[in-house]
């Protein structure tokens, strides 16, 4: 349990989406201008990283790896299909995404209606793929603690969107200079973040 | 689409091969149109793997080889890929092309393929391919989108080693270059009378603030670009 804890912990703070490894940054910056999208987009972001880690992670040891096809029979033992990994995770993420496209749409239109383009962007949103890279890279011994690595990283990105879109709301009364309006003050906000972030690195759990 | 095909020829004989319309395609995505600073595509890869000028060479290689072979094979396809499942489609012709990439690198440059980790795999979600397949050669001609594809994929790799340029020379006072191995260019002298390097520089947060100041540059230089807050 705390294992699992830690590496729920980890996977928000230490080893950030956004900070540590920039992915998902292009929706990041898009959809970040007000909290509510951002809070929309994020955990849409959560729910999907939470399903497709998962089912990976399963594709990952019982179908690609190598040796993973001994459950059919102990002579495939010497197949190695990891080298369709990517197709595969990005099948199960593309009909992933489209399932929830379609939940958001039936039971919430306004959300549906305030994330237009982006919810169809998550299929090729970075952190959604980068977190089953990254579960495929880490190698975790068994699915509860890729799911914990998946939830965790999902919080980690929520916040990350959520704390800068409060903070693009606020700067909007600031007097910054003409070229770095909009997207440059982003990223050296982003920036400035990351580096308070980087004060967790030292954090064993 | 064998007709399709037959017109395409046609057109290109009437039009010249780099006519205005197409060298603007080409010329257009390096700055005003450049797709990490203003269409704000692709940032992820941009920012993570800038702390070597090596890396970001083959990985700006990638990009090209997979943005070329993919804006060409969808612009050959768009009248038979039914609009419903198109994303899809993408998915499957892109993810094909870095497989191919990644088997590559693999074979031949094994310790840079292990460097950039996961990040050959996420050019598959880079938002630049999938972007410009989506916005250009879904509607447009192979050779238009073949202009396209180098255009923006040229647009993004020298965003890419400017970055890396920076990071790598404040860094760790060296440039490494595919082939060179890595080269100092800060001189001993200067450590001697107490130079260090800005280890600050290596560090992820610092790629953000780069690109934050490639685009103040640009937009100082470009006012038609600038937003309102």
């Amino acid at each position: 349990m705390q294992e699992l804890v830690s590496i729920f912990v980890k996977a928000i703070f230490v080893e950030n989406m956004i900070f540590a490894y920039f992915l998902g940054m292009c929706s990041y910056l898009a959809v970040s201008k007000t909290v509510k999208t951002g809070v929309g987009l994020g955990a849409a972001v959560i729910f999907v990283l939470g399903i497709t880690v998962p089912i990976n992670y399963l594709i990952e040891n019982y179908l690609l790896a190598e040796g993973a096809l001994t459950w059919i029979d102990p002579s495939f033992a010497s197949v190695d299909l990891s080298f369709l990994s990517f197709i595969m995770f990005i099948a199960v993420i593309a009909s992933m995404v489209q399932l929830v496209e379609m939940i958001v749409e039936k039971f919430a239109p306004a959300l549906y209606g305030a994330l237009g383009i982006f919810l169809p962007l998550i299929a090729v949103n970075c952190s959604i793929l980068g977190g089953s890279l990254f579960m495929q890279e880490r190698q975790y011994t068994n699915i509860v603690e890729a799911t914990a690595f998946s939830l965790g990283s999902g919080v980690g990105w929520f916040l990350a969107i959520v704390a800068i879109a409060a903070i693009r709301e606020k700067i909007r009364y600031s007097d910054v200079p003409a070229p770095l309006r909009g997207l440059g003050i982003t990223f050296i906000i982003t920036g400035l973040m990351g580096i308070a972030f980087m004060s967790f690195m030292g954090v064993e759990l | 689409m064998a007709e399709t095909v037959d017109q395409d020829i046609e057109k290109k004989e009437s039009e010249p091969l780099l006519s205005k319309k197409n060298r603007k395609l080409l010329t257009d995505p390096l700055d005003d149109d450049n797709p990490i600073t203003v269409q704000v595509l692709g940032i992820c890869s941009a920012l993570a793997i800038t702390v070597q000028v090596q890396q970001a060479v083959i990985m700006a290689l990638s990009v090209v080889f997979v943005m070329i072979g993919g804006n060409l094979l969808v612009s050959l396809m768009r009248n038979v890929i039914p609009n419903r499942i198109r994303i899809i489609v993408q998915l499957v012709i892109v993810a094909a092309l870095v497989i191919l990439v990644d088997q590559i690198l693999k074979a031949f440059v094994y310790d840079i393929s292990k460097a950039l980790s996961v990040f050959v795999g996420l050019i598959i979600s880079n938002c630049i391919i999938m972007g410009r397949l989506e916005a250009f050669a879904l509607g447009n001609k192979p050779w238009p989108s073949f202009l396209d594809a180098i255009g923006n994929a040229a647009g993004y790799g020298w965003i890419l080693i400017a970055v890396a340029v920076v990071r790598e020379l404040f860094g760790s006072g060296s440039f490494s270059l595919p082939g060179l191995g890595q080269v100092t260019l800060i001189p001993e002298a200067f450590y001697n009378f107490g130079y260090m390097n800005n280890n600050m520089m290596i560090l992820p947060p610092m790629a953000l603030v780069t690109v934050g100041v490639i685009i103040w540059i640009q937009r100082a230089r470009n006012t038609k670009l600038v937003e309102e807050n």
